[in-house]
């Protein structure tokens, strides 16, 4: 009787406390479907958190476009400037200027885009925050079901994994194209001129980033969840 | 003995046998039966197997303390509390708001730790045990019922159930027929997809009874399971509670001020400022209530 069977592997009495099994899990399969559905059945917090991660990436994306779109109509113009059999050699007058200050344009640029995600990455601790303490009765709940801090942990990091890849995806495409349609409006040929394996490895880079930033802003969060003990974060009124 | 009515002529059968045919009326009594049989069936499906154990007292506190630090003012919730539990018995834990019952609840759920004292469960001191075993105890041989009632909101009836049963690492297919039997047991056999928000505050308080019972513990901790649901949702809860702890043989400890739960205890712990005032035995309550009522 198969029945009988499943009931006696069920209820095997646990009386040996000499060797307590160690034999408390949550495996990653797991871990991910729990928070896949608490990202998306809390959509809405999932979107507040998620915007600051778009917002950053998107401008991050935006820079990197500009920056490949401009390399590729520069080029263009090297190039046609060669066809038309111009001297490469004489440097027009106010070059090293140019130069110069376009040197100093990149640097304020990368200084904006390190701070946008700074700024992002603490948006993202702020509404990880709340959403733990939003969380707590629940956090204590799965403590007294026998969840190890590490499950609350991993849970939580997970769900902001998941989060910072949809956001970053959202953010990167937008800004790429938000760029990419104000080049094409300078200059209509542009798409042509651009190296689109760069582009593509700029946006994966992004990607990158995104994930890695809402993987560091979840940490303190998600730590700060795991380590209440049950009774303190089952008496929590929200 | 069985108790048998007949839905026809009403008639009540006591009998230790199997009965087909109403004896007053000639009713066929087949569908009774078998809706008993099929009930036993799944109580005895997740009844505790409990032959190999030994000890008297299942739960054991001695000289518990608890002091809550409140900023630079130090409250005492527990004023050193011995209580003895013996395996089996249906235990209600009285006494007013503040009175520290709540504390003491989670003491002996391991939920919180004493400051002074210990609780030994099953004669396992708790304050040995590391996190990993304090968690493990948690998930094998305590079920909790709270208040209010503490589903997961975001999972369905079935996820609810099954959860611990992932903590404790057993197999897809038997999570799920074993999640399905214990929504079936507790009669929400038809709602097992339905989320906490689309249940009733009762029906939701039985997802949570089924969920205790998940990984087929030795206790079942109540902290007042009936404290949000009304008079007769409330008796449901409770007649479920007692029904469990006589098919079954699980400890049932209930911190509670709702007197409809002293008629089903079989004793009861009066608590009051931090320590035990008086334990009334079944006998003595039945007394005291009919004194009550007249």
């Amino acid at each position: 009787m198969i029945k009988a069977e499943l009931a006696r592997k069920i209820y095997k009495s646990d009386t040996d406390w000499g060797q307590v099994q160690r034999q408390i899990t949550l495996p990653w399969r797991e871990a991910f479907r729990i928070s896949y559905r608490n990202v998306i059945m809390r959509l809405g917090r999932a979107m507040i958190t998620g915007a600051g991660i778009v917002l950053g990436i998107a401008f991050l994306t935006s820079v990197w476009t500009a920056k490949v779109a401009q390399e590729g109509i520069d080029r263009y113009e090297a190039q046609s400037a060669r066809a038309i059999g111009e001297d490469e050699g004489a440097m027009a007058p106010g070059a090293e200027e140019a130069k110069a200050e376009e040197e100093a344009r990149a640097a304020r640029q990368t200084w904006l885009v390190v701070m946008s995600l700074m700024v992002s990455a603490v948006g993202i601790t702020n509404s990880m925050l709340m959403s733990v303490t939003e969380r707590f009765r629940e956090i204590g709940t799965m403590k007294c079901l026998g969840a190890l801090d590490e499950f609350i942990v991993r849970i939580f990091l997970i769900e902001s994994i998941v989060l910072g890849f949809i956001g970053s995806l959202v953010g990167a495409l937008a800004g790429h194209g938000i760029m990419l349609l104000v080049y094409i409006a300078k200059q209509s040929g542009v798409a042509a001129m651009m190296n689109w394996g760069e582009m593509l490895l700029y946006i994966v880079i992004a990607l990158g980033i995104g994930m890695f930033l809402s993987l560091i802003a979840a940490v303190p969060p998600a730590m700060r969840a795991a380590q209440m003990p049950p009774a303190a974060a089952l008496a929590t009124e929200v | 003995m069985a108790r048998i009515e007949c839905p026809e002529c009403g008639h009540v059968e006591e009998t230790t046998g199997l009965v087909t045919i109403c004896p007053n009326c000639k009713a066929d009594l087949r569908t009774v039966m078998a809706e008993m049989g099929h009930r036993r069936e799944r109580l005895r499906e997740v009844a505790h197997d409990d032959s190999m154990t030994t000890h008297e007292y299942i739960v054991r506190t001695k000289d518990l303390h608890k002091i809550y630090k409140m900023g630079e003012v130090e409250v005492p919730a527990l004023k050193g509390v011995d209580v003895n539990i013996r395996r089996g018995e249906y235990l209600s834990i009285m006494g007013p708001s503040g009175s520290g019952k709540s504390t003491l609840f989670n003491m002996v759920g391991g939920l919180d730790k004493p400051s002074r004292g210990t609780c030994f469960i099953e004669e396992v001191d708790m304050a040995q045990l590391d996190a990993f075993e304090l968690a493990w105890l948690r998930c094998r041989k305590i079920g909790y019922i709270f208040q209010t009632f503490n589903l997961i909101p975001v999972m369905t009836a079935l996820e609810n159930v099954t959860l611990p049963m992932i903590f404790a690492g057993m197999s897809s297919d038997e999570m799920m027929e074993r999640g399905a039997l214990l929504l079936d047991l507790v009669g929400l056999g038809e709602r097992l997809h339905h989320k906490p928000y689309e249940l009733s505050g009762g029906q939701q308080q039985r997802v949570a009874v089924a969920r205790s019972l998940a990984n087929n513990p030795a206790i079942i901790l109540a902290d007042e399971p009936t404290g949000n649901l009304d008079l007769q949702t409330g008796k449901e809860i409770i007649d479920l509670l007692k029904e469990l702890n006589e098919e079954s043989g699980v400890t049932i400890i209930s911190a509670t001020h709702d007197l409809k739960m002293i008629d089903v205890s079989d004793r009861v712990i009066h608590i009051r400022d931090g320590q035990v005032e008086r334990i009334e035995n079944r006998a003595d309550i039945d007394l005291e209530v009919g004194t009550l009522g007249q």
